[in-house]
This record gives structure tokens, sequence and C-alpha cells, in this order.
């Protein structure tokens, strides 16, 4: 941890006593079958950082949507400052002086900054006073905006400090963060923990949901736990241990991945990239820059980035759904950046995208269908002059199923009706059961919870282990570190040159996100 | 008191089979209102409309011969919707099937044997493919919304087919009257049993099960299954979509212009500034009424084509206006989009909470 | 001489300009409305059976509006409380209201036996200029440019404007925080639905002062293509419409001169137009992503 990190610490480690401001008592939300809240407690005392925390799934958005009046609770109560509160919309909520800075920001691509800020507000009608305090208050806090900039065209840390100036400017009593920093560089995230620490020292609480145990040792004064949806414990983060604070979320010991022996490089190039640059396909697309990457056989190379800087688009250049020229991309040395994702895939290349539902499989089709979605032209015996071969097809469905402990209610079910870590686990199994030379994989454990995610990553060790080349392209810095052998970052299309995970560090991780990557553009 | 629709974790197969015959049934329940609102006795109006047609074997055929093209025209549509291409010129593709099929019977009417009717067969086919290619083209090629401009060829279609046949190939011993010549018995379609059906109509049944096996047993039909649900997905399973939205188009027009074709030389027996009342855009309820089905656009053509028999018999025998027809397709097609909601969705009925309190939640 | 041919335009272009400028406001919400051509035409019959009913034009525009509104609010009920699919449910609204049209117009056609024919743009020339109705044609006239300039300034001007253009491009966004989506959107249906209807009337009562079976003719497609035409802004609708309005009167004077030219192909002249137009729009890619409301057609289920 940093200098700066230790000094924070050291001031938020008391939990200031200064009256309750937010009480929720036995809050419930259920959604069909799920029971996202389950009689959930949480108190939020004034001028304080309060972190919620718990894995993904837990019901940490679901929850304060409920303080935001986004959503309604099925039981419980919430007190606010004293008195019992009704919350039955957001306009509502923002009366009470709560503000939220949403995860998937709630933001409106085709207008500008003022107008977006003006529709948060409830009364807002002059346009160019509202401008004028945008800029005041937003240059304050250290977080400037152009309140006539069109939000399509600005990048996406600049569009998390048009939620906050939003909220700040209705002078809140609790702003609610939901996951802030998962967007976010390491100096992008130090500078919002300034302004949070600025807004508590001023009296105003706030709520920050977070899986990141770090940051969360680092900012903040009192934290929640909620696992399954229920109230697991509260406690000062400070005093506690990381592996403490996952022991709670996750409720088991928390088993770390074995690294295996480590290979020394050196193994043949199974993947190449050379000179890899292909111009933005939509206006709101990133270019590809002269990318070079060279990936061998028994290695895990991760590369590392914050959404938005040209990880689809990379993924989409490898795997063959973007063409590009036809040497930019080679496969056991085989130019083919002109050929189309099956015939990579017949070379025994595997692909696992980020989206599960969508693109990596068809929500309404059933899971032995979604096998034949990748494995339809690769020589698995599950089409045959044409015809699709149903019973090969359930063959391996079950075997995925039991191999990667796929849990579902009853058999071969449509693909939407699996959870996040169930269905990636059935996604990335299907690629993994072909054993296949080199896999690619954009976020493997994007919204999955913590027992699939270990085995997802266990299993990208070991297949490198095994002999394959292995790419995995990830937002999660903890995960790239579990898992990599070697570590490049991609920032606005360029990708650095890759460096040994054992010497990396997340502060030079965080540099080439901000534009070091261009400056060390890999050259193979 | 609120009611919420709920997003089921699957699709219901109870739903999927009982939407088609609920949508049907509260038609059922419409049309005796009209009959009421115009005057008419209700009970009788069903009867006339729905029942009788069945009872006379002379109608039943007129029911097949009605079904036929509608249920042609559906299949190619089916395709086109479950791949997300919103073809909605059939009927244009239709009429410009009818004028190529028809061009050598017109044209050429000594060319008189064996070969002439397969030939206007093929032809038909493949001009209805071309006008189904236009759209298609201009959405590949330009991204063009396929919707409208299928649409505005229908009225270029219907416009040819008036010049042609009011001029050029106005039939010179017809008395002035705007219609082709009459075709040759070479360049009639056979006739099977004592009425006007034809072997347009097992061609039909064919198309039918030819396309249930290949939507439901191959890798094409897979294709299409996938593209017009996630079309990202398709793209990852290495599927093109504007190679499935030529295909598409280009069947559904081959389709089309096959069954216009039929209608001239079998029905029509010549060229006729109108050939149709409609099918291509009834074949659009036909398709749906059917849940993009060919089975259940057999019988969902038998179902439409009925309610066109239905209509000249209530116009006939009550002197109810025969666009009747057209309101209850038109209402159907609302009934069954509106009961498919319910294989996705479910309804709930939710009392809003005042204040701490369990609310009271029940299910549908 | 060019002021006839320019009145001429004027009548034209007049349904067509109403007519997108609804569906303009109900697209720029996030709601696709095929069914413009089924609520014109009803708008026609209904406006058309009033007037000849009660002897009053204005009761007939009146009731035109009506129709319209309630032909789009059955259309609203389906996509936005059911959830329907919006293409399909739009040519279900097309096809009810041609065949409802058909119905109530074959009741009240007054020249019994006069049948032109179908898929045919009316015959302009017959326009018998009765002073009541010449009234009406004047007043409408203005009134579309005074819709374009209120829709225009609703727009971009006022809250109402914002809250529905910040609907069509993100509903998640808007109903996070806090604004009804499916009231904005059934406000902007219904309005979409008044215009269609009071176009409809128009046709009926001022442009052919009569009732033909399908009147309209495709306008109401053509009205749609001009939404895309005109990049959803208000201003360009009035080019795209007056343009066509031109196209169309081109045709019928070229066929009055004799020009020996087919006049079934001058009548397509107006069809191929918009085709052409749409190709050019779309070919541009960065136009039509830019400006095309994002959320347009997509279904919306909340999490409540």
């Amino acid at each position: 941890m940093s200098m700066a990190g230790e000094e924070h610490r050291a001031a938020a480690s008391v939990r200031s006593e200064t009256g309750t401001l937010l009480d929720a008592r036995g809050l419930t939300k259920r959604f069909g079958d799920i029971l996202a809240n389950d009689r959930v407690d949480l108190a939020i005392n004034k001028g304080e950082i309060h972190a919620l925390l718990g894995e993904n799934g837990a019901g940490k958005s679901t929850l304060v949507k409920m303080f935001y009046g986004s959503l309604e609770p099925d039981a419980g109560t919430i007190s606010w400052q004293g008195k019992p509160v009704s919350i039955n919309s957001p306009a509502e909520a923002r009366a009470l002086g709560i503000g939220m800075v949403f995860q998937h920001f709630s933001l409106f691509e085709a207008l500008s900054v003022v107008e977006n800020i003006a529709l948060a507000l409830s009364d807002a009608r002059d346009m160019k006073a509202l401008a004028r305090r945008i800029e005041e208050v937003s240059t304050d806090y250290g977080l400037p905006l152009d309140p006539n900039s069109i939000v399509a065209d600005l990048p996406v840390g600049i569009r998390q400090r048009i939620e906050i100036v939003r909220c700040l400017l209705q002078e809140p009593q609790l702003i609610i963060m939901d996951e802030p920093t998962s967007v976010l560089t390491p100096q992008e995230a130090d500078r919002l923990f300034l302004t949070l620490q600025r807004l508590a020292s001023e009296g105003c609480a706030v709520l920050y949901i977070s899986h990141r145990l770090e940051e969360v040792q680092r900012i903040c004064h009192h934290a929640t736990i909620l696992r399954h949806g229920q109230f697991v414990s509260e406690c000062d983060p400070s005093k506690e241990t990381p592996a403490s604070l996952a022991r709670m979320m996750v409720g088991t010991e928390v088993v770390g991945v074995s690294l295996g022996a480590h290979q020394a490089t050196g193994g043949t190039v199974r993947l190449g990239l050379s000179n890899l640059s292909a111009k933005a396909s939509t206006p709101f697309a990133t270019e590809l820059r002269n990318i070079n990457l060279n990936v061998r056989a028994g290695e895990v190379i991760a590369i590392a980035g914050v959404a938005g800087n040209g990880q689809g688009e990379l993924f989409d250049a490898i795997s063959g759904e973007m063409r590009v020229d036809n040497d930019m991309v080679r496969f056991d040395d085989v130019a083919c950046g002109h050929k189309g994702v099956n015939w990579r895939r017949r070379k025994n290349a595997a692909f696992v995208p980020e989206e599960r539902l969508g693109h990596g499989a068809v929500p309404g089709l059933k899971l032995s269908e979604n096998i034949v979605l990748t494995r339809h032209s690769t020589r698995d015996g599950l089409t045959g002059a044409g015809f699709v071969s149903t019973t090969k097809a359930g063959e391996l469905e079950q075997r995925i199923k039991k191999n990667y402990d796929v849990r579902m209610s009853h058999d071969d079910p449509e693909a939407r009706s699996l959870s996040g870590g169930n269905l990636q686990k059935f996604v990335v199994g299907r690629e993994l059961d072909r054993k296949p030379g080199v896999l690619v994989v954009n976020q493997p454990t994007w919204g999955v919870d913590a027992g699939a995610a270990a085995l997802i990553r266990q299993a990208l060790i070991d297949l490198a282990r095994e002999g394959s080349a292995v790419l995995v392209i990830s937002q999660d810095l903890d995960e790239i570190f579990e898992i990599a052998d070697r570590i490049a970052v991609i920032s606005r299309g360029y990708l650095s040159e890759p460096e040994d995970a054992y010497t990396m560090t997340r502060e030079r991780i965080g540099l080439l996100m901000a534009g070091g990557a261009e400056e060390n553009a890999g050259a193979a | 008191m609120r009611i919420e629709l709920v997003k089921r974790k699957e699709h219901s197969g109870v739903m999927a089979l009982l939407s088609p015959v609920i949508a049907v049934g509260l038609t059922l329940i419409a049309a005796a209102l009209i009959f009421t609102l115009t005057g008419k006795d209700p009970a009788l109006g069903l009867y006339k409309f729905f029942i009788e047609p069945l009872t006379d074997t002379w109608s039943l055929q007129e029911i097949v011969v009605k079904a036929t093209p509608l249920v042609l025209i559906a299949c190619g549509l089916a395709v086109c919707y479950l791949s997300n291409n919103w073809n909605i010129g059939a009927e244009g593709q239709f009429v410009f099937g009818a004028i190529c099929g028809s061009f050598l019977p017109i044209l050429i009417p000594d060319f008189a044997n064996g070969a002439t009717l397969p030939l206007m067969l093929v032809f038909g086919a493949l001009g209805g493919a071309a006008w189904g290619l236009i759209p298609a083209l201009l959405k590949t090629r330009f991204n063009t919304n396929e919707i409208l401009t299928s649409l505005m060829l229908v009225y270029v279609a219907g416009l040819l087919l008036d010049y042609l046949v009011r001029g050029p190939w106005r039939d010179p011993g017809g008395y002035n009257f705007p219609e082709s010549l009459i075709f040759s018995d070479a360049a009639t379609l056979p006739v099977i049993g004592d009425g006007r059906m034809s072997i347009s109509a097992p061609i039909a049944v064919l198309v039918v099960v030819v396309l249930a096996v290949v939507l439901a047993k191959t890798l094409k039909g897979f294709e299409i299954r996938v593209m017009g649900e996630s079309p990202r997905a398709g793209s990852f399973a290495g599927f093109s979509s504007k190679r499935l939205t030529i295909f598409a188009f280009a069947l559904a027009g081959a389709l089309a212009g096959l069954a216009g074709t039929m209608e001239v030389s079998g029905s029509l027996n010549q060229l006729l500034p109108t050939i149709s009342p409609g099918y291509g855009f009834t074949a659009i309820i036909v398709a749906f009424l059917g849940r993009l089905n060919p089975i259940g656009i057999l019988i969902a053509g038998f179902v439409l084509a009925l309610s066109y028999i239905g209509g000249e018999a209530v116009q006939a025998s009550m002197g109810v206006s025969d666009k009747i027809a057209s309101v209850i397709q038109g209402l159907l097609l609302f009934f069954v989009l509106a009961c498919d909601t319910f294989i996705l969705y479910r309804l709930r009925f939710v009392k809003s909470r005042k204040s701490a309190g369990v609310p009271e939640v029940s299910h549908v | 001489m060019f002021e006839a041919v320019l009145l001429t335009v004027i009548t034209a272009a007049t349904p067509l300009l109403i007519a997108a400028v609804g569906e303009l406001v109900v697209e720029r919400s996030g709601v696709l409305n095929l069914g413009v051509e089924g609520m014109m035409i009803m708008g026609a019959v209904v406006g058309f059976a009033v007037a000849n009913q009660t002897g009053s034009g204005s009761l007939g525009v009146v009731a035109a509006i009506v129709a319209g509104m309630a032909m789009s609010a059955l259309f609203g009920f389906l996509v936005l409380i059911l959830v329907t699919n919006q293409v399909a449910s739009g040519l279900a609204l097309t096809i009810l209201g041609l065949g409802l049209s058909g119905m109530i117009g074959e009741a009240f056609i007054g020249v019994p036996g006069l049948r032109l024919p179908e898929l045919y743009i009316p015959v302009l020339s017959e326009i018998p200029f009765v002073g009541p109705v010449f009234f009406q044609q004047d007043a409408l006239v203005y009134v579309s440019f005074l819709l374009v300039g209120a829709v225009s300034y609703m727009l971009f001007k006022t809250r109402a404007g914002l809250i529905l253009r910040a609907v069509g491009d993100n509903h998640v966004s808007a109903h996070a925080l806090g604004y009804s989506v499916v009231r904005v959107r059934f406000m902007a249906i219904l309005f979409g639905g008044a215009c269609a209807g009071l176009a409809g009337a128009y046709m009926s009562l001022a442009y052919t002062p009569q009732w033909v079976e399908n009147m309209t003719a495709g306008r109401g497609w053509i009205a749609l293509a001009l939404v895309v035409f005109a990049s959803w802004l208000p201003f360009r609708v009035v080019a795209g419409a007056y343009l066509f309005g031109a196209v169309t009167v081109l045709t019928f004077h070229a066929q009055a001169q004799g020009l020996g030219i087919p006049s079934q192909f001058l009548s397509s002249l107006p069809y191929l137009a918009t085709i052409a137009v749409l190709v050019l729009i779309s070919a541009n890619r960065r136009l039509t992503l830019v400006n095309t409301p994002a959320c347009l057609g997509k279904p919306f289920v909340p999490d409540r």
C-alpha cells in the first residue's frame, strides 16, 4: 500500500459517534423466486463513509435502490434522522437529501451535461444558471466539467463526474455510490477518495458499495457485510484483515488459486498479433492502434484495462468477428486476419466473450443447443450432412455440466434461467471441453460468485500448465495478479509491452492505463 | 392495486400452445360484438362466418384454395421474421412473381407443352425472389430499413401490373377489358377434386413439411433461430447476418412469387389488375398466429382462409359488409400478440404499501 | 398557373407533414408506431362520416382526431402495458384500420358505384373548392405549420420535451431517475394518433372531399419515411413533406400534359422517391447512429 494510503487509513479508523442518519430494519425484497434481500439491517451515521460489502449477487444494489426509491421494499422499515419514512420515488429520496451515483451510469448519451443534470434535479428550469452552478461546484470539488459537452463524446472517468456533481448540486446528506472504482484507473480512484473524504468532513455521509477490500480498508469508517441477501455482520474494516473480511463476505475459507510451476517463457508462439490496427466501426467504438503481442504455449497473459479502451474490439479482431489485414493475426504462425471465427476454431482456438447472454450464449436456447453454437464446425460430431445431432449435443451437455459443476434446476434448461456464475462456468467449460491450444477470454469472472470465479480461474491456469496459450482480458486487477504470468495494459487502443507479473505493480499498471501504454506500446 | 408483468425464467410451453387458441376465442367474442353493433344477430353471424363454411364440401375446397397462397407466403415470412428481417412486402413479391410467371403464356402463347407449367412456376419463383432481393440488398449494402422499402415496392408492383394489363399485355380479343388473354390448358394448373382446388395445395403442404424439418433439425434452421434472437451470438457462431438476410428475403420472395403464379394459373387463368385480396398482408397474420412454426402456419392458414369465405358468406346472406373479414383478421392479430406476451411473462397483482406491512402479492 | 401548382403542392404536403410530425414525437420517445396508415385512414372515414351526418366540418375534424387517438390508445396498451412486438403491433393497427374504415366507409359512401381504382393517389384535378371546405383547408395548413413550431419548441425548450428525449435515449436511466417511461410514451403515442387522425381528416374533407376506400394510399408509410429523412428534427420534416408534395403534384401535371409516359409510372414516382431518400439517409451511418433515438423500438419492462 502507498504512503498516502497509510495516512488515509489512520484518519478513517474511528467511527464518529455523530448520530444515526439512516436506520433500516428488516428490509426484504423479492424478485419472482429470488429473495434478493432477506431482513437486512443497516445503520449509517452522519458524516461517515460506510461500506456495504458483499460479493456479486449478495443484494447490495437491490438494497440501495430501496434507499433511493427506485425499488419498493416488500417488508421492513427505513428511518431517516430518527423519523420513519416511506421512500416511494427517487424524487422523494432526493427531497430527503439522498443522492445516488449508479454503477452503470444513468446518463443520456445524446444529451449535454447540463441537460443530464437538469433531469436529475426535480425543478431545474433555467439552464444557463444551472450551467454556471455546474462549473462552480465541479471545479470546487476538483472534478471540472464543461456543461455543454455531449455525454456521448466523453470518456468514462468524466461521465462518473457528471453523476457525482449531479448529486452534489442538491446538497445531499447521504450519497450512495455503487462500485464507483470499477471504471476508474488507480489514480482516478485516489482523486475520488479525496472527494469522499472532503464530503465526510463536511457532514455528508457516504454509503460505499464495493467488493474491493483494499479500498474499503483505506477509506471506510464502518462496514456492513451482506451474503446471499442476508445481513452477516458489521465491523470496523481497518481492524480486520483482507482474509477475515473475505471470509465474512463468502462464508467459507476462500481458496486461493494455485499457480502451479511457473513456466519459464520459451514455449512456441501460438497466437501472434503484429501491428494490429483497426478503425472504429461505429462512432462509439475504440480504434485499435498498432498492437503487438505474442502469446506462448504454457503461459497466461493478462491484459489489464479500464472498460472502454478497446478490449471488446481487440477480442473481436482475435476471434475473427472483426476482419483485419491478413498478417495482423497469426494462429500457429498462419496468417488469418481475413479468416472467420470458425476457421480459427478449427485451428484449435477457443473464445469466451465478455457478455455471456446475447453473445456467448443465446438466452432463449437450451444449453445443449448453445453447445452447437460454437462447436458446429469443429469436427465434434455435432453436425452431419447439414443436420444437427441432438443426441451428441445432449451428451456434451451432460459432460460439461459434470466437469464444471454447472448447477441447474432441471435438465437442459434455457441459458437465461441459469445464474451468472453457473452460466459462465458452462460457457467457459464448453470451450475448455475441446482442449483448445489457444484460449482467449474477455472478463472471465465478471458478475460471478466467488466459488464459480475460483473454479474458472483455476481452470484457466490448469489449461496453460497443460501447454496451451491463454490470453485473459480483465478489468479486475486482483484476478490478474492471481492468474497471470505476464501482464500488459490496454489504453485507448494501444497495448503496452507485456511485463513479468512478479515485477509488475498496481502503480505501474495505473500509469500505463492513464496513457503510459501509448508510450510503452509493445513491439512484440 | 397494480398489475405488473414479471418475466418467467423460461418460455412457458403450455402458453405457447394455448396462446393461439385463446386468441381465436377472444376474436370470436369480438366478432360477436361487431355483429351486434351492426344490428345483426351475433349467433347467426358467428355461425355463418365460422361454422357454415365448414359444413359444405364445396366451401371446404374454397377454403383450401384460399389457404394455399396464405400458407406458402407465411412460410417464407416465418423464415424472415425468425431471423429479424421484417419483410412487409410479400404482397408485392406475390404480384411481381405472378407477372414473371405469366411472361411465357402471355408473350409466347404457342409454347404450350409439358414444360410450360414448370417453367412458369420457376420464373414466378425467381421473379418473386428478385423483387424480395431489392429490400434485402438495400438493407445489407446501405443499412436501409427493410420495412419501408419492401412496402413501397408493393405499391410499385401493383402499378406495374396495372400498366401491363391495361397496356402491352391486354388481350387484343378481350373487348377492351383490362385483362390478359386466357391461359392455355398447358399453362393452367391441373385441378384436384370437383372444385377449384389444384395441385397448388399439395405443393404447399410439401413446403410446410420441408420447412418444418429444416427449421427444427438442420444447421440452417439453427442459424435462422439464433440470428433472430441474438445476432451477436450468431456472429460469434460464424453466421453472417447479411447472407442470412439475402437468403430469407430470396426464399420468402420465391415462395410468394410461386404462390402468385399458382394463383394466376390456377384460380384466375389470366392476369388481371388485381390478383390478390391482400394475401401478402393476411399472410403476416397467418405467420404470427402460427407462431412462426410451419405446422402452426398450416393450421393458421386454414383459420384465416375460413375468415375470407366467412366474410363472403355473411355478406351474401346477411348483408354485412365483407370488410368485416379484414376487421376480424386485424383483431385476431391483436389478440395473438397480446396472448403471446404470456409465454414470456406472468401477471402479478400487487397492493402498494402505505406503511410497514407485508403487502398481499398474488401470482397469476 | 404557378399559384395553382403551389396551392396543390401545399395540399399534397400538408397531410404528410401533420402525420409525420406526430410520429416524430412518438419515435423521439422511443416507440415505433407503424400504424400511421391505419390511424390516418380511420381519421379520414370518421371525419367524413361525422361531417356528413352533422353537416359540420369542424366536428368532423374533432371526431377524426378522437378516432386517431382511440386507435393509438389501443396500440399503446399493447406495446407499453403488454410489451408486445412494436413492429407487429403497428402492422396489426394498420390492418385493423384499413378493414374497419372500409366497413364504416361502405355504409357512408355518398355516391354509389363510384369506385376509383385502389392503390392510386386520388385524381387531384377534380377538387371542388366549396366554401367551408376551402376555409378549412387553409386553416389546417396554418395548423400544420403551427404544429411544427410548437413541437420544436416543446422538444428543445421545455422540461417536458427534455424528459421525452431522455426517455427515447435511455429508458433504463429515465426509469432509474424516477420518470414514468410508460406515461411519457403513452402521451406521445396519443399525440401521434391525434396527428394521424387530423391528417386523415384533411384527406377526406379538404384534399378530396369524398370518401374512397384506402384513400390514403400509403401516405402513412411515406410519413414514416419522412421522419427518418428528417433525422427526427421537426423543421426538416417540413422540407421532406414539401419535397414529396412537389413530386406528387409533378406526376399529375406530367400526366395532364400527355407526355406519353404511362400514368402508372408517374404514380409510382412518390414510392420510388421514398426508397431513394431512405437509401441516401441510411447510407450515411454516422448520421443515422447519432440522431436515431437510441431506444427506438426496444421493449421496456421495469424492475420494481
